[in-house]
């Protein structure tokens, strides 16, 4: 009798866990006291001190207790540069937890981010479903999803060109200059415009099938991509995944 | 037990003793480096080369024709390259790798770099011995190629990789600061440029074009972005402002005079003129290059060795070509104090070799190092930047001298606004200077910039700049940078170790121990026998 109890009542919680969990998906953030909205961290001024509760989306790098992560809440990303952090709080930091920032909204070359920030993590998880913006590729609304996880479907690969002139469908660092491990970046173009997008060997080294797909590429592919809507003197997606587009 | 017995156990306690003794104490690593009597050309031998590039695929390109050259004249020789863009990260990877034993056997690095390998026993290979090797030193008769005598070398340049004494590296190209300017927008703002740059100068000017309309457009651009100095690397720039007015920063062995009155000028001055917006940094804004060629910065302070990406034709840019803007470029040398003493710093990449058990493998690697320094390398990778070669022989050569007269040219070869920063430097090598390299003075660098960083970020921040704010300060960045832990003791390789450990006192109380029982036992011994020998026999 007792174990059928046990066995119901562990069943119970499982549910109610999973229901939590899904409920963490579907209801709007709800701000803790003093915590910014994104409206409000959007309206806030450059060199400002601000507080949001965001979710973590994907780590890019941790060294000498600094972490730089992707975050986001269900109104937008928040980009957290060099952000205090132990390398063991930094193994808590898995996709989805949540955490309360406090730091400073600043810019660097088009890419805003909160640096010089502390964080706590906090009772929550949430992963952001990737945002098609292939249709505003180009317009000046793209940069409302700065930082977020998107999607791009169906864009043509083109030819890279290093700096000898060769043409290859994706190059080491922006000019060739690198080597296996380093960034790739790579052309790809959608009704007549073509964009350069990057594999940030950081958030996704060389042993990532991300990077391994880039490798892959041929000029004319069509593929369908996801990633974080990075800024760096404009758009510049560091990308995340790659496949034929479907 | 018998006394011979006895005797045998002290000697044999005594032994063990004095060979557990080095063991606790610390390794001395590798033996010393002796160089070979000659090269051997038959036995295969593989060494690996860390080397650094601007990100730049001409730079990548001159390091595997070299290889490949080198391998040529030595076909036993394999030279494997790994490539960095960031001299940070071959420092990280060099720290890890020397722990593990797997150093690189040649590395491209920064000179404050080695005097941190060196805390580690015969890990970088000291050179004069295989500078002045009649074989294989600076124009060895066994060398199969035409490298500098050691009279081509720059001294001055050689000079710098010398740690404790010795170098222990050799200058791979040297580069230094420069200031590119809009001269059509300072002339417009009602300027011309003068012959030498003054800091007052350029604080004046830069304040000027800062100013706003009431919609928030610059008059000195017309457009909503403009940040009118930007520095790239402010530890250089503390670095330098103290160097130019005499005053302190550290002595040769260690001792921190960075946090004095004359730091504080400085970091007033930067507190004062980024509250009007007239001044940032790379590191809170972006590259200077990007907003100047946008036509958003007046005054660009970046190394020659980034003259490429500096002009509104630059050949390299990170900027869309929609966002240039067409503008006069002059290049001269950073801001001074004293216009009629100028003072500038010199960076730029060396080569040190790490020591390793086969002393074939390190002259190999000597050799590949000497490799690098012939013109066919140094006037090539000079040519990619606003670098100079690091000897006489380079200078001077035909070659280099028509590269140097044909600015203006058709192609990235002859951008004339690199050619001006390569000119900048030759014009000034007597006037450039290095800091003194000790076991932390990669640290102290790091928190002279910091200052700037720190005191620039507080004022856009609207935090109070004040007498408080620079003692806070100053503590802060002392103990980020554990600064008060080098003190006088941190010269390269001749660190005191402080008072031995407790284990190692006692240790050596046991050795000295048992001397002292089998000195006393030896002696009583002695005495016995005398006495029995002195004794009337029966």
């Amino acid at each position: 009798m007792k174990k059928i109890l046990a066995l119901v009542l562990a069943l119970l919680f499982v549910f109610a866990f999973g229901a939590c969990k899904k409920n963490d998906a579907d209801k709007p953030d709800v701000k803790g006291e003093g915590v910014m909205t994104h409206d409000e961290y959007i309206a806030a001024d450059l060199d400002t001190q601000v507080v949001i509760e965001t979710y973590v989306q994907a780590k890019q790098s941790w060294w000498e207790d600094k972490a730089t992560v992707y975050t986001q809440d269900k109104d937008g990303a928040y980009f957290l540069y060099n952000m205090a952090c132990s390398e063991a709080d930094y193994a808590k930091l898995t996709p989805g937890t949540k955490i309360k920032v406090t730091g400073y909204k600043s810019e660097w070359a088009g890419e805003v981010e909160i640096i010089d920030a502390t964080f706590e993590i906090e009772e929550g998880n949430y992963i952001a479903p990737a945002t098609d913006v292939t249709a505003i590729l180009g317009s000046d609304t793209l940069i409302n999803h700065q930082n977020e996880f998107v999607s791009f479907k169906g864009m043509t690969v083109e030819a890279s060109k290093d700096a000898d002139g060769n043409e290859a469908p994706f190059l080491y660092s922006w000019d060739g200059s690198g080597e296996d491990g380093s960034d790739l970046y790579f052309n790809v173009s959608l009704n007549g415009n073509t964009y350069t997008f990057t594999v940030e060997s950081y958030l996704c080294d060389a042993s990532t099938a991300v990077y391994a797909a880039v490798k892959n590429l041929q000029i004319g592919d069509k593929i369908d991509m996801e990633g974080f809507l990075y800024w760096y003197e404009g758009v510049n997606p560091h990308i995340t995944s790659v496949k034929a587009a479907g | 037990m018998s006394a011979a017995k006895k005797c045998l156990s002290a000697v044999l306690a005594a032994v063990l003793l004095l060979s557990v003794l080095p063991g606790c104490h610390g390794s001395r690593g590798l033996p010393d480096f002796e160089v070979p009597e000659s090269f051997d050309t038959e036995k295969p031998i593989e060494i690996t080369f860390w080397a650094k590039n601007d990100t730049n695929k001409t730079q990548t390109s001159i390091y595997n024709r070299a290889i490949e050259d080198f391998e040529a004249l030595y076909p036993n020789v394999k030279v494997n390259i790994r490539l960095y863009t960031d001299y940070g990260k071959i420092y990280n990877d060099v720290i890890t790798n020397i722990s593990t034993g797997t150093t690189p056997n040649v590395c491209i690095t920064y000179p404050d770099h080695i005097a941190t390998y060196l805390t580690g026993a015969n890990v970088v290979v000291p050179l004069d011995g295989l500078f002045a090797d009649p074989t294989y030193g600076f124009g060895g008769s066994g060398l199969r190629f035409d490298g500098p005598d050691a009279d081509e070398m720059i001294g001055k340049f050689l000079d710098e990789c010398m740690i404790g004494g010795e170098h222990y590296a050799v200058p791979f190209m040297r580069s230094t600061e420069a200031c590119y300017i809009n001269v059509t927008m300072l002339e417009a703002l009602g300027y011309t440029l003068p012959e030498t740059l003054t800091w007052d100068f350029v604080w004046e000017v830069s304040d000027k074009a800062a100013a706003r309309d009431a919609d928030g457009t610059y008059p000195a651009n017309g457009q909503k972005t403009m940040i009118p100095f930007i520095y790239k690397s402010t530890d250089n720039m503390m670095i330098q402002w103290l160097a130019q007015r005499g005053a302190g920063y550290s002595t040769a062995d260690g001792d921190v005079l960075l946090f004095g009155e004359e730091t504080e000028d400085l970091l007033r001055d930067v507190a004062a003129h980024t509250g009007t917006g007239a001044f940032s940094t790379f590191k809170i804004s972006s590259y200077p290059g990007n907003f100047l060629n946008a036509g958003q910065c007046l005054f660009a302070i970046d190394s020659t060795a980034g003259a490429t990406w500096m002009g509104s034709h630059a050949p390299h840019s990170d900027i869309s070509p929609d966002k240039f803007v067409e503008f006069e470029t002059a290049v001269l040398p950073i801001p001074q104090a004293d216009p009629d003493n100028p003072k500038m710093i010199s960076q730029g990449p060396s080569v040190c070799i790490f020591n390793k058990n086969d002393p074939q493998a390190v002259l190999a690697s000597w050799l590949f190092v000497q490799y690098l320094l012939t013109n066919e390398v140094q006037i090539a990778y000079a040519q990619t930047e606003g670098y100079i070669p690091v000897t006489r022989k380079a200078h001077e050569s035909a070659e280099y001298q028509d590269y140097l007269s044909r600015a203006g040219e058709e192609g990235e070869l002859y951008y004339s606004v690199k050619i001006a920063a390569t000119k900048l430097l030759l014009e000034n090598i007597e006037n450039t200077f290095v800091t003194p390299v000790f076991n932390g003075s990669a640290s102290l660098r790091d928190a002279a910039g910091q200052l700037i960083e720190n005191t620039a970020k507080s004022v856009r921040r609207k935090e109070t700049v004040d007498d408080a704010y620079f003692a806070k300060l100053y503590d802060d960045v002392r103990s980020l940078y554990r600064l008060d832990q080098l003190g006088g003791r941190a010269a390269a390789g001749r660190e005191e170790l402080g008072p031995l450990p407790k284990m190692s006192v006692c240790l050596l109380a046991g050795i000295a121990l048992v001397w002292v029982g089998m000195g006393v036992y030896l002696l009583s011994d002695r005495i016995r026998k005398k006495k029995a020998s002195s004794a009337p026999k029966p």
